[in-house]
């Protein structure tokens, strides 16, 4: 019997854009049990909401997360407005949804460069931000941020976008879905992509389900999750189907993730053709008292800001539950019984959020 | 109008692994497990999913008392339980993995449960 040794993985490491340790304990090459611990840029923003008043704690909520910073401020003011029962008006719920898909673009096409980059394919790597640029140029162009765009308020978003400009962000998107489809082909048809991620980090459905996979890590074991069909925003009005894999390893999450970027295209379009004219926020007065677990699909999965006030202008608690936290158990699963060379890209295959995970 | 019904049971500690037994039995999925200090007590909360329909159990204890894992029949809960442990200082006995205080590895010791804070005025004058 081989001898076991435990090597540490992270938490600096070249395919980690952010910092996470994993002891993995291995035998010879493969890999038998992975223990991970956090911890390395806890923030404390959670606490910071006993110092902040609750429509100033949407900037921090924001800066929670890089990446998806619009969809943390979006669920926060969400909570606050069901506790305050708050009618957001249309056009508001609308931007929020153009605004979120446009999240979902960047984030994912960030994460497919980042992949790319695990399995030391340089010139994807490149071409997947390439293309990100341009959404983040629409981004800045929209909100006046590229990476925290701050347009989202308690009552409604503060920005509206002009009717000119939304007519021209979807003609844009014909030739943008055509590079993606170029890029897709290449990320879900190429040997070299193939041979790293089929069959490489396996979990089935019953375990995604059972250990409580959200997002692509969940959709690419084929469980349906996606809170969007819980008809947040705008998302009510428009008719749309989770996206899922039944491949369940590494290959079937980056599929989901390279379908979702299609699904977003459409979305973008279907929101911006239905967008109504009217009031972009509402005037907001008194203070929450109560309590709601706002939820809603980030790139990464479900989020969960739980809001809780007592009728003052500072909030009892606020707890932010993000989707890379409860794909860890998922992750620890998928990396018992893989070969070392594989550790990257299957770390890399949930997508880890550790900003955002350790708020 | 609200975006979904949530559903929230009061329930007391020594109920709580039977209504989560029955909950796992149900094919609800684990969505988190939370903590609040409410001046001398923890609200402690635990949400469930199940094709978006929201149920959440509420236990109420005081600072020292020990509660059960659910690791048990969530494999994945010890990530929140030992969150809690190690931000509000909560004795969770029974989990699958314990981390005795360094799953969340800060230079400042946990718990976090009595945050202390730099400074009320602008950062210049800290």
């Amino acid at each position: 019997m081989s001898r076991k040794i435990v090597m540490p993985f992270g938490p600096q490491h070249p395919v980690l854009p952010e910092p996470i340790h994993i002891d993995l304990v291995l035998e010879d090459e493969t890999v038998v049990e992975a223990i991970p611990s956090i911890g390395y840029v806890h923030r404390g923003l959670e606490t910071l909401v006993a110092k902040r008043e609750y429509p100033e704690y949407v900037y921090i909520a924001e800066r929670t997360c890089g990446i998806c910073s619009f969809i943390h401020g979006m669920t926060f003011c969400q909570g606050v407005e069901q506790i305050m029962d708050l009618e957001v008006p249309p056009r508001a719920l609308y931007l929020r949804t153009i605004w979120s898909e446009y999240s979902r673009l960047h984030s994912h096409l960030l994460w497919l460069g980042c992949f790319a980059d695990s399995m030391g394919f340089e010139n994807l790597f490149m071409n997947s931000w390439k293309l990100r640029e341009s959404v983040l140029d629409v981004l800045e162009e929209t909100t006046g941020g590229r990476v925290i765009q701050g347009s989202c308020k308690v009552g409604g978003v503060r920005k509206d976008i002009p009717d000119t400009v939304l007519e021209r962000m979807v003609e844009d998107l014909d030739p943008f879905e055509s590079e993606l489809k170029s890029l897709g082909e290449v990320f879900l048809k190429d040997n070299s992509i193939c041979s790293r991620t089929k069959g490489v980090g396996r979990l089935s459905r019953k375990d995604a389900y059972d250990l409580g996979a959200v997002g692509p890590t969940a959709r690419g074991s084929g469980v349906d999750i996606d809170l969007r069909k819980t008809g947040y925003a705008a998302y009510k009005d428009l008719s749309f189907e989770p996206v899922t894999s039944a491949c369940g390893d590494c290959y079937g999450r980056c599929e989901v993730r390279v379908r979702e970027l299609f699904s977003s295209v459409d979305l973008i379009r279907k929101a911006v053709s239905n967008i109504p004219q009217g009031e972009i926020e509402v005037k907001v007065k008194g203070n929450p008292d109560g309590e709601y677990f706002s939820r809603a699909e980030q790139p990464r999965g479900e989020l969960v800001h739980y809001v809780k006030g007592n009728g003052s202008k500072y909030l009892v608690r606020s707890r932010i539950r993000t989707p890379t936290l409860t794909n860890v158990p998922s992750l620890v699963k998928m990396l018992q019984g893989c070969e070392l060379a594989d550790v990257p890209v299957i770390v890399l295959s949930i997508d880890p959020c550790i900003g955002c995970m350790e708020r | 109008m609200k975006i979904e019904e949530q559903n929230t049971a009061d329930i007391e500690l020594g109920a709580l692994i039977g209504r989560v037994e029955a909950l796992k039995e149900a094919g609800f999925r684990l969505v988190q497990i939370h903590c609040t200090k409410l001046d001398d007590r923890l609200e402690i909360n635990y949400s469930f999913d199940r094709n978006y329909e929201f149920q959440n159990l509420r236990i109420n204890v005081g600072i020292e008392t020990e509660i059960p894992s659910i690791s048990g029949m969530y494999w994945g809960s010890f990530a929140y339980e030992n969150e809690m442990h190690d931000l509000f200082g909560v004795q969770v006995k029974g989990m699958n993995i314990d981390f005795h205080g360094t799953f969340i590895r800060t230079a400042k010791k946990y718990p976090f449960r009595e945050p202390e804070f730099r400074g009320e005025g602008p950062c210049q004058e800290r």
